[in-house]
């Protein structure tokens, strides 16, 4: 059902952690659905993520693209990264069943997500950048159970 | 494929050797079609009533009672739908429960969509029938209750006595989807009063594709399949006759050996249910603790998705099942974990393993080393563990299970 490159990513997957003092944290998704991720930026001064790891809870699949979207946004700047769209993690992966498409569009959601959070903290502008709606606030996740 | 760890019994069971070998001269030899004159075709007939008779004698029925089917969901879909027309002029109403499988609750929703009224009695936490609920939900106009024998996805065994009894006292029919009962438990049709019973061989090591439906004399049922005279006239298309066969071996073998088979699989399940529930913390075992299927284990466990796991557990070689929304094709976990008061969060971290007699305690022992290793590295890539273990709670209750 995945292809090799998801199951590479779900089992070996990149850039699995937190970042301390991170420069910006967006947490999408929903545990009643079955997924959340939750994306850490480390931007510096020039703009460049220097550094990008996730937490997700959900299958395969939202591991898989979680663990892409991180591999595709670090080193990148903050324009580049706007450029990662869901289909490029799901072209990153050799595709992606069709009921599992919605995986790739949370990570990328996550990724505007923390970057969202960035702009916010840093009281800056990103163009093309719109407050996304499945962004859970952290004292909303902690309330989940 | 290479050597695996088969736990996923509720799903399907391999086919016992001995139904296979019985099987073949049907193909070959015996290829006869039954409601043929010559002799070739009485060898195939004499052989499918031979196994009707044998069938009938596991439940306490008369062979006549015992109509052959495609499988369980078959003879779940002609249990409803042809009693609903059957019966349509004492009424339109009919009780089941909310965690049946979907080949009854979906028949119900078809039912539904042409003037049936269906009432969803509620399960327990442990996902046992309210008695109470469902005498209440009684009706003039209610003219069948369907009620699993035991639930495929949980363990949990229904009080089919006293279901029997109700419906009796009230003068309601009553089917039972016994597709994981049958051949695993003991039945009696007459002492329980099941009026119909649905079964499926590949559930006890038969052939998938093959089933019945044990319909009492005096039952008003409809044809379901029209165009011969096969199956006394109710279930049209010649026999698979193969499969008949290879069922009746299969049935055989299992009421030969339930006892001892039951007590190995207990002796696994409880072994398993032993180390998951002491050894991995944040746990839930989900159903009856005692009133359950001797090959049922199911747990939930906190933080984590069911596919994953899943998928997890098949690159050990590990073959179980789950009730997330990932397996089940739709964004919402099982019905059957909801049912029993499960938050969808945690109803998405099920795992569900179904032994069989054949597996071997050192099997066991592979499988919980695997989930402990599985769930410990998913928990840690996990963002609801993490506010979990940040949390002031978590610090308070870790290691403690929940619920």
């Amino acid at each position: 059902m995945y292809s090799d490159k998801v199951m590479d990513h779900f089992e070996n997957p990149r850039n699995v952690g937190e970042i301390e003092n991170a420069s910006g944290i967006g947490t999408v998704g929903n545990a009643k659905c079955g997924d959340i991720m939750r994306i850490y930026l480390d931007i510096d001064d020039d703009g460049i993520i220097r550094d990008c790891k996730f937490k997700t809870f959900g299958c395969g699949a939202a591991v898989a693209t979680s663990s892409m979207a991180t591999e595709l946004v670090k080193g990148k700047s903050i324009e580049e990264a706007m450029k990662v769209t869901n289909k490029a993690v799901m072209e990153a992966l050799d595709g992606l069943p069709p009921v599992k498409v919605h995986c790739s569009l949370l990570a990328e959601e996550a990724i505007h997500a923390a970057l969202w959070d960035y702009a916010q903290k840093k009281g800056i502008h990103i163009e093309g950048l719109v407050q996304p709606k499945s962004d859970i606030h952290e004292e909303e996740s902690g309330e989940e159970y | 494929m290479g050597e695996f760890i088969y736990l996923d019994n509720a799903a399907t069971t391999k086919t016992a050797p001995e139904a296979v070998e019985a099987m073949l001269p049907y193909f070959t030899d015996f290829y006869g079609n039954p409601s043929s004159i010559y002799s070739l075709g009485a060898s195939a007939r004499k052989a499918v009533a031979e196994t009707r008779e044998q069938i009938a004698s596991t439940l306490g029925a008369k062979s006549s009672e015992i109509y052959f089917t495609g499988g369980g969901s078959e003879s779940d879909n002609w249990a409803l739908v042809a009693t609903a027309e059957a019966y349509a002029g004492k009424g339109k109403h009919m009780i089941t429960s909310a965690i049946e499988h979907h080949a009854i609750l979906h028949t119900c929703q078809y039912l539904e969509q042409r003037g049936y009224e269906v009432t969803y009695i509620d399960v327990d936490e442990n996902g046992i029938l309210k008695l109470d609920e469902l005498e209440a939900a009684i009706r003039p106009d209610t003219i069948l209750i369907s009620v699993m024998f035991a639930n495929n996805e949980i363990g949990t065994i229904q009080p089919i006595r006293e279901i029997g009894a109700l419906a009796r006292k009230h003068n309601v029919l009553f089917h039972t989807d016994a597709v994981q009962a049958y051949a695993h438990l003991p039945i009696r049709v007459d002492e329980m009063n099941i009026d119909m019973l649905s079964a499926s061989g590949h559930k006890f090591h038969g052939p998938k594709g093959t089933g019945f439906l044990y319909i009492r004399t005096g039952v008003k049922i409809r044809s379901f399949l029209h165009g011969g005279q096969q199956e006394r006239g109710r279930r049209a298309g010649t026999e698979n006759v193969p499969g008949i066969i290879g069922l009746g071996r299969a049935a055989q073998l299992a009421f030969s050996h339930m006892e001892e088979r039951s007590r190995k699989e207990e002796e696994l399940r409880d072994y398993l249910m032993e180390r998951i529930g002491k050894e991995i913390p944040y746990c839930r075992l989900n159903g009856d603790a005692r009133r359950r299927l001797s090959n049922n284990v199911n747990f939930s466990f906190r933080f984590i998705e069911g596919e994953s796991l899943l998928i997890s557990l098949d690159r050990k070689g590990i073959c179980a099942s789950s009730g997330s929304a990932c397996t089940s094709g739709s964004l919402d976990p099982s019905h059957v974990l909801l049912a029993i008061g499960l938050p969808h969060e945690i109803a998405h971290g099920s795992l569900r393993l179904t032994v069989s007699w054949e597996n071997t305690m050192e099997e066991m022992d592979r499988t919980v080393e695997a989930v402990k290793e599985i769930v410990e590295r998913l928990r840690n890539m996990s963002p609801l563990y993490e506010d979990f273990i940040k949390s002031e709670e978590g610090g308070k209750k870790r290691g403690k299970n929940y619920v």
